[in-house]
């Protein structure tokens, strides 16, 4: 996994609440046995005013001008605001890949759902849970604030606005910790291989009908 | 000693380490695979020099992205080809205990072939590349869904690592009225609580309604557990769990079977065992539900209308009924009973087991489709369930009556196949998600019960099933 490295952005807002993975990147694009290539496809039946498959040359299709992402403004963003429950739906890990491929490296909200937000991290995308109150603030400053940026240091734990605000975040040491340093979680878990044995073994004497 | 809930002994029993702070490495007994979320995991595998570290756990099929018809003309897409090939080439070089590829005579929804082969058994903890993982719960186990880097993780490791959830309790009493199912429990359990309402949870479902329920509609119930946003959903254990889970291929039998059976008899929670939060219903007061929006949570009941968002106070939540009613094509204050349909999808992980479609065939038989509806399917959650159902001879009630009658998998749920809504097709739906182009670009998808979509096959429009009783 890439190490996170803490890094203002430009913030691009995605006002709607309950986004879930089937609009992040849409089925028939999971039929890619690849890990990279979705970023293009990211929101793909908002983004696109035609019908997107695979395989097709997404530079030349007509962008819907409506959708957020399209305006010239939020062009290059690397951060996303969004609404609550963030991501809900399928265990799909192409959402983070396509979320991160497009550029952002960090999304903000009041809450996600849990698969995805595990699929986040893994992946080494930030997701920041913020109150509810303070994200619509930020939406409220970036929807009238042209080139709104916002800085995220991990490390800190905060979120400062262009206004030097700081905002503070909880986040899971564990998961600070992976990103931070760009661990490999199967190697650390590996680590821990005789542990695994020992239970392992213990488990099939008492429960030995898991192991016909 | 303190009272323990079914998922403080589920958890217990399979944490290999735990850290202060609470990360715990948990043990993996049953791992399903299918095409669409392993091959990255089995590439990453490669790369890393790994091998899988008890390929005995690992239950395989493709089934998100086969087609359910002319089975003989193989898989005419060919992305969606190369990825079912690549998972039979996983599958060759890396091993499982059971694999149940295209075509093969018990190929199914990863969902239905769990249960009815035994690879799925209380007491286990059964993960999958498939957020719809929760349905195994209703085993008494600790079933829940993960990511390509997770299937990844288990594949290479037996274990995942994670925290201990909250807990809920969702609990029903009382009797359900004639014609209200497992699905309409569920729906209004996400009415109610909404579809985030029990995230960062692992919620028990409880109470005399869910005792009195059969396993299938259990599994109907956990499975929908994920669209309240749940890590996972379980139900305990009990004679019906038992009286499903003999003879099963991979069940244990004999001596092996009774030191089994007391074992999963521990597996209920205990009188007074704590929940973080509890919720209450009716058994009495659910009736049957038909969902209006593009949300699980945007739900009525079919003597219900579709809202009006001027009647709502909260300005995004207006915003949002007024986004998904534009989406959905439908006008304010509209009797959910007059909106006609044009298709009709049987079938998913949430309903596609032999007891829904007794339930289907038992409304459509001896009538036909309406005029209206261009299509109405029937798809079998597996090869097992497709051979049950046509040796009792519901195919010939479907056929009759006008469905077509297809072979399994995930079909029309997702339409990452063939089967899929045109836009601005609206789709009675047997389903779980009615996302936004979910069964298709610009589709729009009412979730309900099997019987519920077979009425309104016939009637060309929603009915109340329990005005046909
Ligand atoms: S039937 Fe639908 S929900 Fe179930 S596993 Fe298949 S695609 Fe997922």
């Amino acid at each position: 996994m890439e190490k996170f490295v803490s890094r203002e952005g430009l913030v691009a807002p995605l006002d709607r609440s309950n986004v879930d993975t089937d609009a992040i990147i849409p089925k028939q694009f999971l039929k890619s046995i690849k890990r990279v290539g979705y970023g293009p496809n990211l929101f793909d039946e908002w983004r696109y005013l035609d019908h997107g498959e695979p395989g097709m040359d997404n530079s030349k299709r007509p962008l819907n001008p409506d959708f957020i992402l399209n305006a010239p403004r939020y062009r290059g963003a690397q951060i996303l605001l969004a609404r609550e429950n963030f991501g809900c739906g399928s265990s799909r890990e192409h959402a983070p890949w396509a979320i991160s491929q497009y550029g952002f490296q960090a999304v903000i909200a009041p809450s996600y759902a849990d698969i995805f937000f595990s699929n986040s991290f893994k992946n080494g995308l930030l997701l920041i849970k913020l109150e509810a109150q303070i994200v619509d603030r930020l939406f409220k400053e970036t929807q009238s604030t042209p080139g709104y940026r916002l800085a995220i240091d991990l490390q800190e734990q905060s979120v400062t606005t262009p206004g030097g605000e700081v905002i503070k975040f909880e986040i899971d040491p564990f998961l600070k910790h992976c990103l931070i340093n760009g661990l490999d979680e199967i190697g650390l878990t590996l680590e821990h291989a005789e542990e695994i044995r020992v239970y392992e073994a213990q488990r099939k004497k008492q429960q030995p009908w898991l192991y016909i | 000693m303190q009272a323990l809930s079914l998922y403080d002994k589920l958890w217990a029993s399979h944490v290999v380490r735990q850290d202060a702070d609470g990360t715990a490495l948990i043990y993996i007994d049953r791992h399903l695979v299918h095409e669409v979320t392993s091959p990255q995991a089995y590439e990453g595998l490669k790369l890393a020099g790994r091998k899988p570290w008890r390929v005995q756990s690992i239950v395989a099929t493709a089934d998100h992205n086969t087609p359910t018809k002319d089975w003989d003309q193989g898989i005419k897409d060919p992305i969606a080809r190369l990825q079912v090939e690549t998972l039979n080439a996983n599958i060759k070089e890396y091993g499982a205990l059971r694999f149940y590829p295209f075509r093969d005579e018990n190929q199914g929804i990863v969902h239905v072939i769990g249960p009815e082969s035994g690879a799925t058994l209380p007491g286990m903890t059964v993960v999958c590349g498939d957020s719809h993982t929760s349905t195994h719960g209703a085993f008494g186990c600790l079933a829940f869904g993960i990511g390509t880097s997770e299937v990844e993780h288990v594949l290479a490791t037996q274990c995942l690592v994670t925290k201990k959830a909250r807990s809920m309790q969702v609990c029903v009493e009382g009797e359900l009225g004639a014609g209200v199912t497992a699905k309409d429990i569920a729906l209004a359990v996400i009415g109610k609580i909404g579809t985030a309402g029990a995230t960062g949870h692992a919620v028990e479902f409880t109470g005399s309604a869910i005792r009195a329920l059969s396993m299938e509609a259990r599994m109907t119930l956990c499975n929908m557990a994920i669209e309240a946003g749940a890590r996972a959903g379980m139900v305990a254990v009990d004679d019906a769990t038992l009286a499903y889970v003999k003879g099963r291929p991979l069940a244990p039998s004999g001596a092996m079977w009774d030191a089994a059976v007391k074992y999963w008899r521990t597996l209920t929670s205990d009188a007074g065992a704590k929940f973080d939060t509890t919720v209450t219903l009716a058994a009495a007061d659910v009736k049957p539900q038909v969902t209006w929006g593009t949300s699980p949570q945007m739900v009525t009941t079919i003597d219900g209308r579709v809202p009006d968002p001027q009647q709502e106070a909260d300005a995004v939540k207006r915003e949002g009924i007024t986004r998904a009613l534009n989406y959905m094509g439908l006008k304010a204050n509209t009797p959910m009973t007059e909106i006609a349909i044009d298709k009709v999808f049987i079938g998913s992980c949430t309903n596609s087991r032999i007891e829904d479609l007794r339930a289907a065939a038992a409304v459509v038989r001896g009538k036909k489709v309406a005029a209206n509806v261009k299509l109405a399917l029937v798809v079998p959650g597996s090869g097992l369930v497709k051979r049950q159902a046509e040796s009792e001879g519901l195919d010939q009630v479907f056929v009759a009556a006008g469905f077509e009658w297809r072979e399994p998998g995930c079909s029309m749920c997702l339409g990452m196949n063939d089967d899929q809504l045109a836009p601005g097709e609206r789709c009675a739906s047997t389903s779980n998600r009615n996302f936004e182009g979910r069964q298709g670009p610009g589709g729009r998808t009412h979730l309900v019960s099997p019987a519920m979509a077979a009425a309104a096959a016939v009637a060309g429009h929603f009915v109340d099933v329990r005005e046909l009783h």
